[in-house]
């Protein structure tokens, strides 16, 4: 399948481009708050597993998954994760999957400063600029490259 | 309080994961038609959902302890292994946007398990 370029692009083809976009952007809100659930909902599990366990004992992964499913504050969490799955696949339609990426970019915004306002955590030099890195990293792997003779 | 090495190591594999998750969720919406119907019957989404079920399992086990601000921009790292699978699955060419984004990203996700303390 060929993907015209914005502006080789009929005009349905620019409107549903536009509609993803907003789909994306809502997804970064939505699953920015459904991060503060989890967040909440996972610090009331008291299960203290690490990854030696799991790999120990893999039956784990369900049990814990039952514990998952018996927490308010985490269903929640996942039931707005559901509704982004569903936002994504619709915006991923016939689009290139790292193009829509950049939006995203935004949930780290959202989730760090959500991290420091609800949850009081601390921020210092390394994690602000280790954060800005990573949104100017996600944000410029969608960039679309000047286009050399035929794409 | 210090964010564990378990808990990093838990959102490492969970990103992994969840690279796979995009993959199918991908495949899937290429094949979406339109009605309810089809879309349920789309087996990719189901395994594309269930490898997000599998890497948010792994995810809340990383999260339960430790800080978001450390844990949450470690999910970035599953940019490596998308782009590697989009390059190898859907032919999606390697730019030097991609890669001077995954050196940003690495280099980002770097300094903060160095502001870890």
């Amino acid at each position: 399948m060929t993907s015209p370029t914005v502006l080789e692009a009929p005009l349905d083809t620019r409107g549903s481009a536009r509609r993803s976009f907003l789909l994306v952007f809502s997804c970064t809100l939505i699953g920015a708050l459904a991060q503060m659930l989890i967040k909440a909902g996972a610090g009331q599990l008291h299960a203290h597993v690490t990854l030696i366990n799991v790999l120990h004992d893999p039956t784990l992964v369900f049990r814990f998954g039952l514990g998952i499913a018996s927490n308010v504050k985490l269903l929640f969490g996942y039931c707005l994760y559901g509704v982004n799955t569903g936002l994504m696949a619709l915006a991923l339609k016939g689009r290139e999957l790292s193009r829509l990426y950049p939006i995203i970019a935004l949930t780290y915004v959202w989730v760090t400063l959500l991290s420091l306002v609800v949850l009081s955590e601390h921020m210092n030099f390394f994690r602000a600029i280790g954060i800005a890195f990573i949104v100017g990293g996600v944000s410029i792997l969608g960039l679309k490259q000047v286009a050399r003779g035929a794409e | 309080m210090r964010t564990p090495l378990s808990s990093i190591l838990f959102i490492l594999t969970s990103s992994f994961i969840g690279s796979f998750g995009a993959v199918f969720l991908k495949l899937g919406a290429e094949h979406i038609k339109g009605s309810l119907g089809s879309f349920l019957r789309n087996y990719w989404l189901a395994v594309g959902v269930c490898l997000y079920l599998l890497s948010s399992v792994f995810f809340v086990m990383g999260v339960s302890q430790g800080e978001l601000t450390i844990l949450y921009p470690m999910v970035s790292l599953g940019y490596i292994w998308t782009i590697l699978w989009a390059r190898l699955f859907f032919k999606e060419p390697f730019t030097m946007s991609k890669i001077a984004g995954l050196v940003m990203i690495i280099f980002g996700v770097a300094l903060i398990n160095f502001g870890n303390a």
